[in-house]
């Protein structure tokens, strides 16, 4: 090797850096965040359903809020009627959060395990919680 | 052609995964086996590239001089065009690495009647590599939450950086879109270019084909296809901590864009992308011009065959006393 | 010998690459464009592979029988020995950044004299040889195998680079296509395949010390000349010293300076420089070549020229050395001599004993150019002088391929200039310094048989001088370096009709008031000084 020194320190460094989330996590068990469905609310309820399916809103809740949103502020638009037909009352704060009133337990489960920051609670005020 | 054969096969890539996980169900083989393949093969081969170029000594301090010398204490040295110290030179890689200050100082030509050259300054290939290499850096970065648990702190304020613009939802990360334009920039240069298009191999529009195809796929994954990303994290955290988990509801589109992504870096280390590591060994950029003041040692210098001074005089010695010239033998 | 277009044609250039892939276009070798092959006797005196007699044009170049298997072992060598090699045969990403930098591009429309191109050459060969991609995809991969076809354009492409580093500027990696003509002309070298004009200097150097073969007694002769002349304009009589032991300095210059104008102007200024300082030093007519044509044909026969000069230097005791306006020759002294010949522990750090500058930069290899010593001069008011002599040339200044980007001397050849002259103009900046153009003769090109492609890469350096000789009136090409006062001579007229050209230091030496000097009314060319006109 010729700069030998220097070219190992630079590999070193580089899968360090490459290898960095190996060591980050190590030690770690890593888990799928499971967003708690106890609240009080959604006990009582009959039907447990959300107003689409589970699937679609894992996946496209912030279509659907941001959807809502526009057809509640800017077309005066109140109510959504769901694939079956239910309809409910737009709002995130009555509809929504009524039955998910665990916010912390519920919505930053999934949020903070994908570095995701949604901006509803910048207007919106979060249901309270008790602290547990 | 070379075109061609290079978007053929990166459709081939495509199909892969589309056939493998939605017919043949192989998520373990394309969601955990390629990729710890890709990134074995990855770091095996940087480092044996990397490894074999410092093998090869560097015979000769060949710097490429790009400013004033230093010489005369009055006279001002271009300490970064043309460093003497190791400083210096650590300026002119780091100006280099980061902001492509070579391909900055790019010029064109035009001949016109006369005949008249004119050169003007052209800055596009410097923008476009520019604009690719730190959003494709970006992206990058960006994709550690997926690897981290805790996410780090820093990458919230990278993604919020890169979400600026808060259009859409989810937000519409600038890199992403970026990162597409710039590649297809770089592909219809290559292309529309004739001096370029000349030139270029299937080596050179594979890669582009595959960038493009991987910011495609992610950026249907984002806005429009519409993935899990919370089981998505589980897998990719399952990766990293040896843990593997194939959850349910991965769409494949995930599937195909980790396919192309594990291509890309086993890819790496065989191709032209090693570049990146490259620049820091090119003889021409890293050493100091001071070779007036220093000696550069060859390690496989070896003595040559010399016409010497006693053997030049013997053939000359009656010309040069004629000449009246002095001689070491009479 | 082909007869050169005229400018006017040679100036319709066609920049629309074939439509043939490069690799199916095999080159044709154009009369006008490549040189004679080496002859046989200086081949032998070099001791080198394969002397024969041959013809370019021949089908047949009496290569040995396993010639592939000599050119790929020299390839596997080098690839060992070289990091610039092996890194710039692995790392291009073909951006055509450097695509229309070359003269020879720009003045022939030639695809394979785009830099990235002309190295691809020889990378497709690598490839095909050398990697596991190439090996198995071939063609795909972008490799080749290495044909007769295939060697006779590296002979074609590699004698129409002349290494001068201006692509090596802008590519993004540093790469210099300078180092990959090199490694071609070595190859090319293991089979006998040089250049006549290579060969011949290379073999006058090795024998008789300097490239034009000027033995001990003629370079007395031809110096002598000058110094007639010069006791013509001056009144001065100078007497200058051969191979003298105990002087102080040697002086090392290109033999082109002792033999044709203009540059023996250049080297009248010197011998009136050095007188007038008083200077203790000497000539050597051993080492009488500061250039190396060894340089153009390998790194072995560059250091077995080179070697002369400390050679010389340590048996004449001499404390250190100075050279002269040369352009490849200071890439070599800057960049290998110390390397290959070195330490010169034997020698001093050099200190001008008329200034008392010590010049730190030259610390190790204890040679300074005359630039840096004459600009030490003016700065400290050591020499007197008169600009307005220089009144009558509107000057500008061709910074050389090798001195700008192989050493960075840019400030103290300009800093002379505006002391000796009143009228000087840079060109476009796009075409000076690190930017300059080669003058399109360089590295080993200056043949008479090659001048179509000679004229065609002088192109960019000519037009940049025709502009400031439209803009300003310029009329003098001063510049540093023995090839270009033989070659921009050519070139000048050739494309800029009327623009002479002339060596730093025969600005001045014009200038220069020495003591004990007659009314000038002449320059050192004869022509009447300013204001002198009818004087005759």
């Amino acid at each position: 090797m010729y700069n030998g020194g220097k070219i190992i320190a630079g590999l070193i460094i580089f899968v360090g850096l490459f290898t960095f989330p190996i060591f980050y996590n190590m030690g770690k068990t890593s888990a799928m965040p499971e967003p708690k469905l106890d609240t009080p609310v959604i006990k009582q309820l009959v039907e447990k359903r959300c107003v689409e399916s589970k699937e679609y809103m894992r996946a496209n809740h912030m279509q659907l809020l941001d959807n809502w949103r526009d057809l509640v502020i800017r077309e005066g638009n109140l109510v959504y009627e769901s694939t079956g037909g239910k309809k409910y009352i737009m709002s995130l704060q009555n509809t929504c959060m009524h039955c998910h009133s665990n916010k912390k337990e519920f919505c930053d489960k999934c949020h903070n395990y994908a570095n995701v920051k949604p901006y509803c609670w910048s207007c919106h005020i979060p249901p309270k919680e008790n602290e547990i | 052609m070379n075109a061609i054969l290079s978007l053929i096969a990166v459709i081939g890539l495509v199909l892969i995964p589309l056939i493998g996980v939605k017919g043949a169900n192989l998520h373990f083989l394309f969601g955990i086996v390629v990729p710890y393949i890709a990134i074995i093969v990855f770091l095996i081969g940087v480092i044996s590239r990397v490894m074999k170029w410092g093998r090869v000594p560097v015979p000769f301090c060949i710097p490429t001089t790009c400013g004033q010398q230093q010489s005369l204490p009055w006279i001002k040295q271009s300490k970064l065009d043309n460093p003497s110290t190791t400083s210096g030179v650590v300026g002119r890689m780091l100006l280099e690495v980061l902001l492509f200050r070579s391909l900055f100082s790019n010029t064109k030509f035009e001949l016109r009647e006369g005949p008249k050259l004119s050169y003007g300054s052209t800055k596009w290939l410097w923008l476009g590599g520019l604009a690719f290499h730190w959003s494709f850096f970006i992206v990058l970065v960006r994709h550690i939450r997926l690897f981290t648990e805790p996410v780090p702190a820093f990458l919230k304020n990278v993604e919020a950086l890169d979400g600026f613009l808060q259009v859409g939802i989810p937000g519409v990360l600038i890199s992403g879109v970026v990162l597409l334009l710039a590649v297809t920039y770089l592909f219809l240069r290559r292309v529309f270019v004739p001096q370029v298009r000349y030139i270029s191999l299937a080596a050179d529009y594979f890669p582009l084909f595959l960038i493009m195809s991987i910011a495609i796929t992610g950026i249907l994954m984002r806005y429009f296809l519409r993935v899990d990303l919370v089981s998505i994290k589980t897998l990719t955290m399952g990766l990293v901590t040896f843990n593997t988990k194939i959850p349910e509801g991965i769409s494949v589109i995930f599937y195909i864009h980790l396919l192309l992504v594990s291509t890309l870096i086993a890819y790496i280390p065989y191709s032209k992308i090693m570049h990146l590591g490259g620049v820091l060994l090119s003889p021409t950029r890293n050493l100091p011009n001071n070779s007036r003041m220093v000696r550069h040692v060859n390690p496989w210098n070896y003595p040559v065959e010399v016409h010497t001074y006693q053997e030049y005089e013997d053939e000359f010695r009656d010309k040069m006393k004629n000449a009246g010239l002095p001689v070491e033998k009479e | 010998m082909a007869k050169t277009p005229k400018p006017d044609e040679l100036s319709k250039i066609n920049y629309t690459p074939p439509q043939s892939a490069w690799m199916d276009t095999p080159a044709e070798l154009k009369e006008g464009n490549w040189c004679y092959g080496a002859k046989p006797k200086n081949l032998e005196t070099l001791h080198f592979p394969n002397p024969r007699e041959w013809r370019v044009q021949d089908e047949d170049w009496k290569l040995p029988e396993n010639w592939q298997e000599i050119v790929l072992q020299g390839m596997r060598e080098r690839l060992d020995k070289y990091r610039s090699f092996k890194v710039f045969m692995d790392i291009c990403v073909r951006c055509g950044a450097c695509a229309d930098k070359c003269h020879f591009f720009i003045g022939s429309g030639d695809p394979k004299n785009m830099p990235v191109l002309r190295a691809e050459l020889l990378r497709s060969v690598y490839r095909g040889n050398f990697t596991t991609a190439g090996k198995i995809l071939g063609k795909i991969a972008g490799a080749r195998p290495l044909t007769l076809s295939v060697l006779k354009e590296w002979w074609y492409y590699f004698f129409q680079c002349t290494e001068c580093r201006r692509c090596s500027v802008f590519c993004p990696y540093g790469i210099d296509t300078a180092e990959i003509t090199m490694m071609g002309r070595e190859l090319l070298n293991l089979l006998g395949l040089n250049t006549d004009w290579i060969s011949g200097p290379a073999a006058n150097c090795y024998m008789k010390g300097n490239h034009l073969g000027l033995e001990p007694h003629t370079i007395v002769g031809n110096l002598s000349y000058m110094l007639d002349d010069i006791e013509t304009v001056t009144g001065i009589k100078i007497e200058p010293t051969f191979n003298r032991k105990g002087a102080e300095i040697l002086f090392v210059t290109p033999s082109g300076d002792l033999f044709a104008d203009p540059g023996t102007y250049t080297c009248m200024g010197y011998l009136m420089l050095f007188h007038e300082l008083g200077l203790d030093y000497t000539w050597s007519t051993y080492a009488s070549e500061g250039g190396n044509f060894g340089f153009f044909t390998s790194n072995e026969l560059a250091k077995r020229l080179n070697t002369k000069i400390y050679a010389e230097a340590r048996r004449l005791g001499v404390k250190w050395i100075l050279g002269g306006e040369c352009g490849h020759m200071w890439r070599v002294l800057n960049q290998y001599m110390d390397t290959w010949n070195g330490p010169a522990d034997f020698l001093e750090v050099p200190k001008s004993p008329i200034t008392g500058t010590v010049f730190e930069n030259t610390k190790s290899t204890k040679m300074v150019h005359v630039a840096e010593f004459t600009a030490d001069l003016i700065k400290n008011g050591k020499l007197k002088l008169d600009p307005k002599r220089n009144d009558n040339l509107k000057v500008t200044f061709h910074d050389s391929c090798n001195t700008a980007r192989g050493m960075g001397l840019f400030e103290e050849p300009r800093y002379i200039i505006n002391n000796v002259c009143n009228h000087f103009y840079e060109m476009d900046e796009l075409t000076t310094r690190e930017k300059t153009f080669c003058c399109g003769s360089g590295s080993g090109l200056n043949a008479g048989e090659n001048m179509e492609i000679r004229m065609r890469g002088g192109l960019p350096r000519a037009n940049a001088v025709k502009d400031v000789a439209e803009k300003y009136g310029v009329n003098m090409l001063a510049n540093i370096c023995a090839i270009d006062r033989a070659v921009l001579t050519a070139s000048m007229d050739y494309w800029v009709p009327g623009v002479k050209v002339t060596g730093v230091h025969e600005l001045v030496a014009n200038a220069m008031i020495m003591k004990g000097e007659k009314e000038r009314t002449t320059d050192l060319r004869g022509d009447p000084l300013p204001g002198m006109e009818g004087n005759e």
